[in-house]
């Protein structure tokens, strides 16, 4: 008889390993897509390590994926630690961008070290504003945050197209539906000379460590822990729900928003519409990577970002259609999932026999 | 009056019935999972799968109902998955079925790009016809609007009938019903909580993958990336519109397939003094609004979103 107990006590070693593991088993399956579409699988996985950590630039090229992928993670793990199911980081990546574009593309003159902190806020504030919509609406009617987030993505990004065809134009644009370019003050300045890796990786970092910081060591995270756990309890405990909440959400809009601020004002230099190809997505799987440790997250994105440069050049090597990097990614995501059981049980093979005390008796 | 008079037109009404269409098959596919007690966000990648699969088999060779055979049995499989995941295993409901929704996403779109490398325009398959009933299809108004759609349309509103009926005079619907609510209940019953579920799960997965096979098999005749664009998740805000009965599903698919037609007309009559984005907002935020209007009075199912493993207290 198969029987599934709870763990007393998950060690840390255990609980780094199984998602490496299914890390692992995800880009193994993907010889399965791979053998299909008659590709030689071994060269395969070559050409995808080559892509990308094979050279400088190619390791630039992934730390430049990872950026955005590291704060659309933090705005998943946060939101997912206390039970908030924020699935609107894509949205709120593009109006923190939209709102970097608003301020940084002209319309405030200032020298960059008062610009990019301004646009980083004004970003942060665009994103962490719209994901305090669906945390009224869960808190104040009982709306589920869900559906409202996952809504809201395509209702932002038909607006942000319509900002980008109508006022916020480049008139300079050759007609493109784009927005100006970002002033020279409120751009992030690049790591390396000739590499597109640029400080906003130095931004996510630290906000990564802020947040392990908050999570773990401050009475705010505690709350947040608290209301995941266990809501009502949080609630008898004399937790203030719904100002927790509305926190929580204001940090986890605010962390996708500044992934907006970081691909416009450190990569792009103006606004597009199809600016990001599902990072605030891609974020949830970084999250459930990482075990929604701030920490972990960077480790996790830097995995995702890693599969999504090394497909893209073993793609163009090897005719195979890059979506296999997003099967990966959602393989990845399935893989810790099922693996996270034996994180948090054991699985005994038992004969099953009597208690104890009616053996003794039997005797 | 213009707009009295897009109410009064019987095209109108037959976008409506076909907008609407999809919907209805998402909109029961969710609620039997919901009813069982597991809420699906598979749905948006296995309307994707629905779509890609039944047009691949057709355009392989396979009968118009071969292809939504294949659909739907594709759409069982992925349900498998996510009943697997949240069933006997437990896991995040929420977690689980978004990662169904990117692999099934993925998988459809890998396995398009696979078997058609470089195609500029998507190929065309011989698609659905619009049904010639005889004297039905030739009634003033209600033969253009109801008796000139599809097969796959009466296929929805026929399976409206099927899960009203099936859920609520049948044996089978009651133990489903009553899994959603109080699976220990189910349980002392002697009846298999896992078996009902993932079940369930299976057959809404696989009427959601009808919807997705309704639009690349009937309203259009090939398969585009990104067509599906959130309809699976306006089901779910529509399935608690309809606080889980299939009478109301129809309802609201109705409804909002009017609305929708509505606004597309609307956009001629407006033209360009408005963008066309707004026009394209309109459903997801009717969709938000639909939810947020019922939330508070909300009747889930008293066991949702909660695994349940027989056995334990």
């Amino acid at each position: 008889m198969i029987r599934i107990e709870p763990r007393q006590n998950v060690s840390h070693l255990y609980a780094f390993f199984v998602p490496v593991l299914a890390a692992v088993a995800a880009l193994g399956l993907a010889a399965i897509p791979l053998y299909a579409a008659g590709a030689d699988i071994s060269s395969a996985y070559v050409s995808m390590w080559k892509g990308a950590f094979g050279s400088a630039f190619a390791v630039s090229e992934l730390l430049t994926r990872a950026t955005p992928l590291i704060l659309t993670g933090l705005a998943a793990a946060v939101a997912f630690k206390a039970k908030l199911w924020n699935i609107g980081a894509e949205g709120q990546l593009y109006v923190g961008a939209l709102a970097a574009v608003a301020i940084g593309s002209g319309a405030i003159n200032a020298p960059p070290a008062i610009m990019i902190p301004l646009v980083m806020l004004s970003g942060m504030l665009a994103g962490g504003l719209l994901m305090l919509v669906p945390t009224l609406m869960k808190t104040k009617l009982g709306a589920d945050e869900v559906v409202t987030t996952l809504l809201l993505n395509f209702i932002i990004l038909l607006f942000v197209q319509m900002m980008l065809e109508g006022p916020m134009k480049d008139p300079m644009g050759m007609g493109w539906p784009q927005s100006e370019p970002m002033s020279p003050e409120a751009t992030l300045p690049k790591l390396f000379a000739r590499m597109r890796v640029h400080w906003g990786l130095i931004i996510a970092l630290g906000a990564a460590l802020l947040l392990y910081i908050i999570m773990t060591r401050s009475v705010w995270g505690f709350e947040m822990r608290a209301l995941g756990e266990n809501v009502s309890a949080a609630r008898h405990a004399g937790i203030p729900v719904t100002a927790t909440y509305i926190k929580v959400g204001l940090i986890s809009g605010a962390m996708a928003g500044l992934a907006g601020v970081s691909e416009v004002a450190g990569l792009k230099g103006y606004l597009t519409s199809d600016i990001s190809p599902g990072f605030g997505y891609s974020g949830i799987v970084v999250a459930m990577l990482a075990g929604l440790s701030p920490i972990g997250v960077i480790v996790a994105a830097v995995f995702i970002a890693a599969v999504f440069v090394g497909a893209d050049s073993m793609s163009r090597a090897m005719s195979v259609s890059n979506y296999i990097a997003d099967l990966v990614v959602a393989l990845s995501l399935l893989c810790v999932l099922i693996s996270s059981v034996f994180v948090r049980y054991k699985i005994r093979f038992i004969t099953p026999r009597l208690p104890k005390a009616a053996r003794e008796k039997e005797i | 009056m213009e707009y009295l008079d897009i109410l009064l037109n019987a095209s109108f009404w037959q976008a409506a019935i076909r907008i609407a269409t999809p919907l209805i098959f998402g909109v029961l596919g969710a609620l039997i999972c919901e009813r069982a007690g597991v809420l699906n966000l598979g749905i948006e990648g296995i309307f994707v799968v629905g779509a890609m699969s039944g047009w691949m088999a057709v355009w392989l060779g396979a009968s118009l109902w071969g292809g939504v055979a294949v659909a739907a049995g594709c759409g069982a499989l992925f349900g498998l998955v996510h009943g697997i995941l949240t069933v006997p295993l437990g896991l995040s409901q929420h977690v689980s079925g978004l990662g169904i929704t990117m692999f099934a996403t993925a998988a459809s779109y890998y396995t398009y790009r696979t078997a058609l490398p470089d195609v500029t325009s998507p190929p065309r398959i011989e698609a659905f016809k619009p049904l010639d009933i005889p004297m039905l299809s030739d009634l003033p108004f209600i033969g253009e609007a109801l008796f000139s759609q599809t097969a796959m349309t009466f296929l929805a509103l026929f399976m409206v009938l099927a899960v009203a009926f099936v859920l609520y005079r049948t044996p089978l619907g009651l133990a489903i019903r009553a899994v959603g609510d109080n699976p220990a209940a189910v349980e002392a019953q002697g009846l298999s909580v896992y078996g009902l579920r993932i079940g369930a799960i299976m057959a809404g997965s696989a009427l959601m993958a009808l919807g997705g096979a309704f639009l690349t098999m009937s309203a259009f005749d090939a398969f585009f990336f990104g067509m599906i664009n959130g309809r699976g998740w306006i089901c779910i805000a529509l399935v608690v519109f309809a606080s889980w009965r299939p009478g109301k599903a129809l309802l609201g698919a109705l409804l909002f397939g009017a609305f929708d037609a509505f606004q597309i007309r609307l956009q001629n009559e407006v033209g360009a003094a408005v963008p066309s984005q707004v026009f394209l907002m309109v459903p997801y935020v009717l969709s938000i609004i639909a939810l947020v209007l019922v939330a508070r009075k909300a009747d889930y199912p008293r066991a949702l979103l909660q695994p349940y493993f027989p056995g334990q207290r």
